[in-house]
């Protein structure tokens, strides 16, 4: 008798639990943990988790309790789609927050975006969101944005002549291919062009060429990784006295480290996080980059990297929009997504639109020159 | 002009130095054994890797780099004994493919034991550029190919002048005659890894100042290395170091004279056309049909 009246009580309280669980709000993450791209998927997986936690400890959003659902795709934009089907069909998530790489946010887009679920991408790359999609959004800087802070500042020093050396790498060709598509604009000429291959290790022919050019002001290096820094040091040798600028793809103090002293006067666009330190306390950004910083760099003892920072950007978008929705509709947490107004995040101010359903402006990166080995702001 | 050639051409130098130094360990295990070791990269990501972690250690930089060899020797003969020695009566093709398994393990061990990340070494004598006829070069180009020259008559002279070398050449010669008159060819091997593990080492620490390292250069470098030693002909130590050389200035003059999106693509096509006219490279001798 007893005993199954414990029993009982034991089914019960599992069916309380469970009817708990169904109360929580699901949402979905599909991140790249592991595989070449992990430098960018591990910090936004812990982020995710880290703010989940901490949001479901404060009591939850409009008091029910964040449920996050990881799956990792390994970098592969195949697995991605199969793990997006998973998230939407499987475990009905309401909105999803992940898409390490462009190539994988471009795999899942359509997905949700038929079965209207919003997305907001963490991948860089300005086609995701362009044209718009009604339930694709994303949090960081396109590389587009980086030309355009260049060119910006460029414009300001008075330079309209400039050669680029780019990386024919993914990251150097896609930015390369956004700044010949912005320059015009800005009134700037591309005098010469060069380009190396990702693992050269000596470009001083190709800058022997650039300085050949006449009347040439400046250089601009698109690349990622090691290349950028052996352009940094072949322009030094070959003493190149042009201002050189460098993409927000080495905004890493690992450059800085490997370009030695040839790194100084070196200019480069990069999100407000990563020199939260030095930004000035007027600045608006300030408070919230150095808390994502600090909390992040003591709960993972590793460095703050702006990827974490989409990801946080993300999860708080899609936070706020749930609480103006008032609950689980996954058609009114996307109206409330886009209707995002001056939202402070780690990669600057967010102010989304049907138009823009990324809602940065120039005004999000800012523009560093390195002085004696650290970074200094330029403006 | 002038200039500009003379930069091209000690950018070529410099490149097509190391290139020469890995097809000469190529060369040196080839000749012994017929197996093309496709873990030589391996052995200059190795000298340039542990310099860098021996003197982050604190360790002087030439104590550091003496480390980094006998690292490399010591991973060598590893390969040897655990990869090549007991596969002993495999055909060449299984042997080389074991190199490459070999090459994948080196590279994954030290993606755990160092990082992922790039690193660099200081130049040996600084960093301020020489100006020459109004060509800037740094100083460590110069260490690079006056290092190279060292290594190749120091190899030279170790094959000529040495029982030791002579045995390595009779190996190489004739495998079974040279069993017969009382040359240990397994230890002769073993050696030949020995010796290319020291050559890798010492070129990725000369190099490692100029171009940086991480645990994953040893890829390209085996692959132009190999270019190189196809272009000067299998087996024949000059013709490796012409290869690289050759193979350096190409990818050089191509990208300062033509383009620097195809100067890859250039110095591929140079080396086709070279082995069109002469199907044995530069230096090799025709293979005779062995009975």
């Amino acid at each position: 008798m007893m005993k199954t009246f414990t029993g009982i009580a034991a089914s019960l309280a599992l069916l309380g639990a469970s009817a708990a669980n169904a109360q929580d709000i699901k949402i979905g993450a599909v991140l790249s943990v592991t595989g070449p791209a992990s430098f960018l998927g591990e910090p936004e997986e812990k982020t995710l988790k880290m703010y989940v936690d901490e949001i479901n400890a404060k009591g939850g959003v409009k008091g029910k309790k964040l449920q996050l659902v990881v799956y990792d795709d390994g970098g592969d934009a195949n697995k991605a789609r199969t793990f997006a089907t998973r998230l939407i069909e499987e475990d009905k998530v309401v909105a999803m927050v992940g898409g390490t790489t462009t190539g994988t946010s471009m795999a899942m887009g359509p997905a949700f975006d038929d079965a209207q679920v919003p997305f907001i991408s963490l991948a860089g790359a300005v086609v995701i969101v362009e044209p718009v999609k009604k339930y694709v959004f994303k949090t960081p800087h396109t590389d587009r944005m980086a030309c355009e802070k260049i060119f910006e500042d460029m414009k300001k020093r008075g330079f309209t002549k400039i050669g680029m050396i780019s990386g024919t790498d993914g990251f150097g060709k896609s930015m390369r291919d956004e700044c010949v598509k912005v320059n015009a604009k800005f009134g700037i000429e591309i005098l010469g062009e060069e380009t190396y291959g990702p693992r050269d290790t000596d470009m001083t022919p190709q800058l022997t060429n650039l300085r050949a050019k006449a009347g040439m002001q400046a250089v601009i290096n698109p690349g990622f990784g090691q290349g950028p820094a052996i352009v940094t040091r072949n322009y030094k040798q070959l003493g190149i006295n042009l201002p050189l600028y460098q993409s927000h793809g080495v905004a890493s103090k690992q450059f800085i480290e490997l370009a030695g002293e040839a790194a100084n006067g070196v200019r480069l666009p990069a999100a407000a996080l990563l020199v939260a330190d030095i930004l000035p306390d007027s600045d608006p950004q300030k408070p919230v980059a150095l808390a994502y910083k600090k909390k992040f760099e003591e709960a993972t003892k590793q460095p703050v990297s702006t990827f974490g920072g989409h990801a946080y950007d993300g999860l708080m978008i899609l936070v706020g929009a749930i609480e103006r929705a008032g609950g689980a509709d996954s058609k009114k947490i996307r109206d409330e997504i886009e209707k995002t107004k001056g939202f402070m995040g780690t990669a600057g101010i967010f102010n989304m639109s049907a138009t823009d359903h990324m809602g940065l402006e120039l005004s999000a990166f800012k523009m560093l020159e390195i002085k004696n080995g650290n970074w200094a702001l330029a403006d | 002009m002038l200039a500009s050639f003379l930069q091209f051409s000690m950018s070529g130098l410099t490149v097509g130095a190391i290139y020469a130094l890995v097809a000469l360990g190529f060369t040196i295990i080839y000749n012994a054994s017929d197996v093309v070791n496709f873990a030589q990269g391996e052995f200059v990501m190795i000298g340039g890797m542990v310099s860098v972690f021996a003197l982050a250690a604190g360790l002087p930089l030439p104590v550091a780099g003496l480390v980094a060899v006998i690292a490399a020797m010591l991973v060598g003969v590893a390969l040897h004994r655990l990869a090549i020695e007991p596969a002993r009566g495999a055909s060449p093709v299984v042997l080389i493919i074991i190199t490459i398994g070999g090459a994948f393990a080196i590279r994954g061990l030290a993606q755990v034991l160092f990082d992922k990340q790039f690193h660099k070494l200081p130049g040996f004598s600084g960093e301020a550029p020489v100006n020459i006829l109004g060509a800037s070069i740094v100083p460590q180009a110069f260490w690079v190919i006056g290092g190279a020259a060292l290594i190749v008559l120091a190899v030279t002279l170790f094959f000529e002048r040495t029982l030791l070398g002579k045995a390595v050449l009779a190996t190489a010669a004739n495998r079974f005659a040279a069993k017969l008159v009382g040359i240990n060819t397994g230890f002769v091997t073993g050696l030949s890894f020995l010796l290319s593990a020291a050559i890798g080492a010492l070129a990725g620490i000369l190099v490692t100042p100029i171009t940086l390292t991480s645990y994953d250069v040893g890829t390209l470098l085996a692959l132009k290395g190999f270019a190189a030693l196809v272009l000067g002909g299998l087996g024949s130590a000059t013709g490796a170091v012409a290869g690289g050389l050759i193979l350096g200035l190409c990818e050089a003059f191509a990208a300062g004279y033509l383009t620097s999106t195809y100067k890859d693509a250039i110095a591929f096509l140079v080396m086709i056309g070279v082995l069109l006219v002469m199907p044995n490279g530069l230096f090799g001798r025709a293979q005779a049909e062995r009975v």
